[in-house]
């Protein structure tokens, strides 16, 4: 019997940055930042989660993928058949953007059925450069930053989605963006998104990413209003952290402070008392009880946590507690969920169980939301 | 010799366009449309000039700024204007869904303009205004029959004004409880009408919104998270503008009494439920009707509006000032009411309109009512099963369960195929002499047509109109070019639409206009 020819390409060092408080884990530099911040790699326990979903079809399946962190190891270890198509020169963690295109080509001449992918919008980048238009991929989302439709919502649902197409063989496809940050202006607190192409994935709209779109001129009143609200009814000496987004970022603005926008600030009496923070840093501040977590979900996808804000962590959410979470989005950003929750994937069952539920989300100057939050 | 094809209901319209000027732009200095004589020496005599007499304070300064046009220009100027419009009665009105646009009989117009009605001054003294109290009271009446109410007021203008008008009375409510200060929110959904929420924020009300489950109705267990001690008031339309009537009302209802608040129900969209089901059976404690819509009159632009808001025994004193009633002899205005809000309008708003609601309801009667939402409800199943039938359109939340007057319909299946959204659809829909209204906000169904085809259209109308619709369906997938490019048939081709939302473009006057041009 011919196996079904199924790419995997696994950017070991995807989502490092996240959690120590940096914007991604492009270039070498960064990532030897993230590791002296004390970042472990977990991509390879994502990558396992979508791949489960695939176990009925173990028998059909035939993966091509790279050595070692790359995918070979997991598919060894998950019992998958696997034909390794690429060697990086350095192996372990060291693996570069080459690689992954490196991998993405050889596997394109095996006319695979889908490429699986796992990482964040660089190596989406990294696929349509090697490939164009060319073979059907599917991204299953580890990284820090994820803009890109070419993601499934979540690891689950990309493993879900790529199982239903390999299955049925006749679900349609699409073309989707492949947008990525500016990310030396990223650092800097500014959001430049760019487009850098378009790669083939298979569709069902339960499954994908929506495009994370930039926030439009209507909204910025609204952000006003809501900034405006939240700063009205500020309680004194409690510490307000204060999570990345443009609709959070409205209540710096507000304070005269100057944030960041993409990463997690820390007010107490109306002033900036952090800035930035990874993990470590909101550890040293939280304390049970004094504390307000203000998040907004990422344009677009609606996730509450777990992308783009991975300092606030488990153990940090246990701290804050659920009813100290105080949710901020525009009317317009919830009305584009068409109905879908918004999610949680803090990589913690436990905690996201513990979060899921109704959230009164504060919509402009005394008006809100009741939308039900679940696990991505 | 080109033959019309008559197997087709599709029209080949084409709108009259003039390119007329505005009048400000045809006046000719000296020209004059009457010339009036000058008096005669007695009458003069006698009157004086005719202005030295005014109190110097009310005689202008300089001219009024008028143009100089003659008589048979100013008839050609607004003819040819009302060639360029749409017009009421003019088209098939199904496209102007959640407004409930129907045929208003013309015979009521003529009572409305009666000279005994128009010559009206409201400060006549009572008794030599009978004829129209009587009107006011009896049409009371058949509302509290339609609502099982007990009291209604007619003085709101319109629709936001009766909102205004609930959102008041509930602050009252609360203040002669002593709970103003504690309860200070108002919980409503995104599918009622925008105004529900903006009145009560107008009170400085905190405003909760409820979002709809997965069959399209309101949340209930988000409902249940959002009541508290501080809820003030549930403000809330059934059926919603999806047409879908929530069969879960009075657990809402009760949940809102149990915390303490009040029910506010907004019937803009009743016309299907007249004789059929009861605000006060579902458990509110006020209601408010648009006579322009449900009841035969006509709306805004075609006369003033008029809303009726009613409400159970124990709120009647916090009802505006003030009411018609009746001691077994004679009508009387009552301003005796214990809590009274004040006035939301001058007077006694618009009797004219309550006036041909009144024709209106008194020549059908309550069987006639009732046929008339058995019809509507009839209509918009025919409409929904026939428009169906072509697969760019779907029934979010599914067609098992039957809309009422109503429906919010998705294109989004034909977005997806061809990338045109209903706006596109809106204006190719133009050049068939038809009009959709973009009022589907928020936009939470996406690429939303809202149909509302009410009891007065003709089957013949109906088919016509769907027959159109399809005709445009399919030309969004074989002949795109003519969607990208609609209307190509009306008076204005596509426009820039960027100034909608910037109010440094915005020339509402004449004198705005030469403000902006210097």
């Amino acid at each position: 019997m011919n196996r079904i020819k199924v790419g995997l390409i696994v950017n070991p060092i995807a989502g490092m940055g996240g959690k120590v408080g940096l914007k991604g884990t492009d270039g070498v530099k960064i990532l030897a930042e993230a590791m002296k911040r004390g970042a472990a790699p977990n991509a390879s326990a994502l990558v396992r989660q979508a791949l489960e979903e695939l176990i009925p079809l173990r028998d059909q399946l035939l993966f091509l993928t790279v050595a070692e962190t790359m995918g070979e190891t997991l598919c060894r270890s998950m019992g998958f058949e696997f034909q390794v198509v690429h060697r990086p020169h350095n192996v372990g963690w060291e693996t570069t953007s080459q690689d992954t295109r490196i991998a993405a080509s050889e596997m394109a001449k095996e006319n695979p059925a889908v490429i699986l992918f796992a990482g964040g919008d660089g190596t989406a980048r990294d696929l349509y450069e090697a490939l164009g238009q060319g073979p059907l991929v599917l991204g299953i989302p580890t990284g820090v930053k994820i803009h890109s439709p070419v993601y499934a919502n979540t690891p689950h649902q990309a493993g879900q989605l790529a199982r239903d197409f390999l299955a049925q063989g006749n679900l349609s496809t699409k073309l989707e963006e492949v947008i990525d940050l500016d990310e030396e202006a990223l650092r800097q607190g500014k959001v430049y998104t760019s487009l850098y192409g378009y790669l083939r994935v298979p569709y069902k709209r339960e499954y994908l990413q929506n495009k994370k779109a930039p926030t439009p001129l209507s909204d910025k009143e609204a952000q006003g209003a809501i900034a405006l609200y939240l700063i009205d009814h500020m309680e004194k000496d409690i510490i307000y952290v204060i999570g990345p987004g443009t609709t959070t970022q409205a209540i710096l603005d507000g304070l005269g402070e100057a944030g960041t926008l993409v990463g997690v600030d820390v007010v107490c009496n109306g002033e900036l008392i952090r800035k930035d923070c990874g993990e470590r840093e909101l550890l040293e501040v939280v304390a049970p009880g004094k504390t307000r977590l203000v998040l907004t979900p990422t344009g677009g996808q609606g996730f509450l946590l777990g992308r783009g804000n991975q300092q606030i962590s488990p153990e940090i959410l246990k701290m804050v507690g659920k009813e100290n979470i105080i949710v901020l989005a525009t009317e317009d950003k919830l009305i584009k969920q068409y109905g879908r929750p918004l999610l949680i994937f803090t990589g913690d069952e436990k905690t996201d169980l513990a979060l899921k539920g109704y959230y009164r989300v504060i919509t402009g100057y005394g008006s809100s939301m009741m939308v039900p939050v679940s696990v991505g | 010799m080109k033959r019309i094809v008559r197997t087709s209901k599709v029209r080949n319209f084409h709108q009259a366009r003039w390119n007329e000027p505005i009048i400000f732009e045809l006046s000719k200095k000296g020209e004059r449309g009457v010339l009036i004589p000058k008096a005669e020496a007695e009458i003069s005599a006698a009157v004086g000039d005719g202005l030295s007499r005014l109190p110097d304070a009310l005689r202008r300064k300089a001219p009024l700024n008028l143009p100089e046009i003659n008589q048979k220009r100013v008839l050609m100027h607004y003819l040819r204007l009302s060639q360029e419009n749409m017009g009421g009665n003019l088209n098939i009105e199904i496209g102007q869904g959640t407004c409930t646009v129907k045929y208003n009989p013309s015979v009521n117009e003529a009572i409305a303009n009666n000279p005994k009605m128009t010559e009206l001054h409201p400060l006549q003294d009572q008794s030599t205004a009978q004829g129209i109290l009587e009107v006011m009271y009896q049409s009371d009446l058949m509302l509290r029959e339609i609502s099982g109410m007990d009291c209604f007021t007619f003085q709101p203008g319109g629709g936001s004004q009766a909102a205004m008008t609930m959102a008041s009375i509930v602050r009252m409510y609360h203040r002669i409880n002593g709970e103003e200060t504690r309860r200070d929110e108002i919980i409503t959904t995104i599918f009622s009408h925008p105004s529900d929420a903006a009145a009560p924020a107008l009170k400085g009300y905190k405003i909760i919104k409820i979002m709809p489950d997965e069959n399209g109705l309101p949340d209930y267990d988000a409902f249940q998270a959002a009541i508290s001690e501080r809820t003030a008031a549930f403000v809330v339309a059934n059926p919603e503008d999806t047409g879908l009537f929530n069969p879960k009302v009075r657990q809402f209802t009760k949940l809102v009494h149990d915390a303490g608040g009040l029910n506010c129900y907004d019937q803009a969209n009743a016309n299907g439920l007249l004789g059929i089901a009861r605000a006060r059976d579902a458990g509110f404690d006020m209601c408010y009707f648009n006579l322009h819509k449900s009841f035969g009159t006509p709306h805004g632009c075609g006369g003033p509006g008029c809303d009726a808001v009613g409400v159970t025994q124990s709120l009647r004193d916090f009802l505006p000032k003030p009411l018609v009633g009746y001691d077994g002899e004679k009508y009387f205005l009552d301003n005796n009411l214990k809590y009274s809000i004040g006035k939301v309008k001058s007077f006694h708003g618009t009797p004219q309109v309550v006036l041909r609601a009144y024709a209106w309801m008194m020549s059908l009667g309550a069987a006639g009512l009732y046929e008339v939402a058995k019809v509507a409800a009839l209509n918009n199943v025919y409409l929904n099963t026939k428009l169906l039938a072509h697969p760019a359109i779907t029934l979010p939340y599914g067609t098992k369960t039957q809309r009422i007057e109503q429906a919010r319909y998705t294109i989004a299946k034909l977005t997806e195929d061809t990338g045109f959204t209903s706006e596109d659809i809106a204006r190719r829909v133009m050049d068939f002499g038809m009009h959709i209204w973009s009022s589907h906000h928020p936009f939470y169904i996406p690429s939303p047509l809202t149909l509302e085809p009410t009891e007065t259209p003709s089957k013949e109308d109906l088919d016509e109109y769907i027959e159109t619709l399809h005709h445009i369906f399919d030309e969004a997938y074989d002949n795109p070019e003519i969607i990208r490019t609609a209307p190509n048939n009306s008076t204005t081709h596509q426009t820039d639409e960027s100034s909608l939302d910037d109010p440094a473009q915005w020339c509402p006057t004449w004198r705005v206009y030469l403000q902006n041009a210097k």
